[in-house]
């Protein structure tokens, strides 16, 4: 890559690498991500999450393990209170013995519940759809955890030292998955996706679903995907294939 | 006789008046007995605002930029916390905390006291596969 190339032109030179090395159709980074540092997202977008459960490994964590370094989770070492932003769950339905695998995490809700109970409101939406924690204005009352129906958040239990600089977190808040609103901010995919795909499995789709020509809204236009508890009418960010 | 009053009144005021003096000089002469903050400035340059401007609102600066920041996605760089990290951070230490370091020093000395390093990270780095390279 030349070096005076600018980062448009990176990413898009990203894009184009990343749709001759998926399926067709599949592209890791949507070229219409990018936007100028100095606008504010706007709901135009909607940026949403597929994962395929067909495609995902049981007993992979890759996405698990670049969530924690990408957001310096998991510097404590205390399991049992160790923030998790992002877990694998095994499913198996017991009459005909078909298991699936599959990463979960906050599910970026469009009418989110976390967002409704909060007393601060320091949980919030952003108009891109990206749900999130202001930890300046947050008490840490914990009412978020409890309203959340996907056990997507957690609560800081420790002081932390070693943040990631674009990733600010510590002791007293409650956080969850961010999409890597940092990354995203900047034309990228969040760590996860990028992890899945390094490893060859490509379990994860990331993209705007309100464009119709993106390669997540095309993809959940041709095929079955279940939002998890649809029954809840939380109108999902992430979306589930197979199960 | 008047004479001799003023004599007499000068004559005490005389004694005290040069040991306030000694005082003064003595004081003057030493300039540790005031504590004063360290503020190095390793990196001498244009700051992104004239230095009185930074001295009383940069409070005000950066908790703009953060609701901008966080609530939507505007990620400029002037009055970016990281970016005053990056610029700021002693080359000793690699933070703008810890012993004279240039954010410390002057709260220390105004006695106000910083939780953002409970959350943000003082010193500037690029993440790497093995966490936070400073
Ligand atoms: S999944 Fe939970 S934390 Fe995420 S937006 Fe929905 S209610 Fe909030
Ligand atoms: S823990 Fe924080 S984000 Fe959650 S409901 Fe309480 S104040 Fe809001």
């Amino acid at each position: 890559m030349s070096g005076d190339m600018n980062r448009r032109g990176f990413i898009a030179a990203g894009a184009a690498l990343a749709g001759l090395t998926l399926a067709p159709g599949i592209r890791l980074i949507e070229i219409a991500s990018a936007k100028p540092d100095n606008e504010p997202v706007t709901s135009k977008v909607r940026w949403g999450l597929l994962i395929d459960t067909t495609r995902c490994q049981s007993g992979c964590t890759e996405c698990v393990a670049a969530c924690g370094k990408e957001n310096g989770l998991g510097e404590v070492k205390k399991p049992r209170t160790d923030a998790q932003w992002i877990r694998k769950i095994d499913l198996k339905e017991l009459k005909t013995g078909r298991a699936v695998s599959l990463p979960m995490m906050c599910q970026h809700c469009a009418n989110p519940p976390c967002v409704d109970v909060c007393p601060t409101g320091a949980s919030f939406k952003r108009a891109d759809g990206i749900v999130l924690v202001d930890r300046h204005i947050c008490i840490g009352c914990r009412y978020c955890m409890m309203a959340c129906p996907y056990k997507a958040r957690s609560f800081v239990h420790e002081p932390h030292s070693d943040q990631n600089p674009e990733v600010p977190r510590g002791q007293g808040c409650v956080e969850g998955c961010t999409l890597c609103v940092h990354r995203v901010d900047r034309g990228g995919a969040p760590a996860c996706v990028e992890a899945c795909a390094a490893a060859g499995h490509n379990a994860m789709l990331f993209g705007d679903l309100n464009d119709p020509e993106s390669a997540i809204a095309k993809r959940i236009r041709e095929v079955k995907t279940t939002q998890v508890r649809a029954d809840l009418k939380l109108d999902l960010g992430v979306r589930y294939e197979g199960i | 006789m008047r004479a001799i009053a003023i004599a007499v009144l000068w004559g005490l005021t005389l004694v005290p008046a040069p040991a306030f003096m000694a005082f003064a000089a003595a004081q003057a002469a030493e300039p540790g007995r005031t504590p004063l903050p360290a503020i190095a400035i390793e990196k001498p340059g244009q700051c992104v605002e004239p230095k009185d401007v930074m001295r009383r609102d940069h409070m005000k600066l950066l908790k703009h930029q953060r609701d901008k920041t966080l609530h939507q996605g505007i990620r400029t760089k002037p009055h970016s916390l990281n970016e005053c990290i990056s610029c700021h951070a002693s080359q000793k230490t690699g933070s703008v905390t810890g012993a004279g370091g240039f954010c410390q020093s002057c709260h220390d000395y105004a006695a106000v006291k910083l939780d953002c390093w409970d959350c943000h990270q003082p010193k500037p780095g690029q993440k790497t596969a093995a966490g936070v390279k400073p």
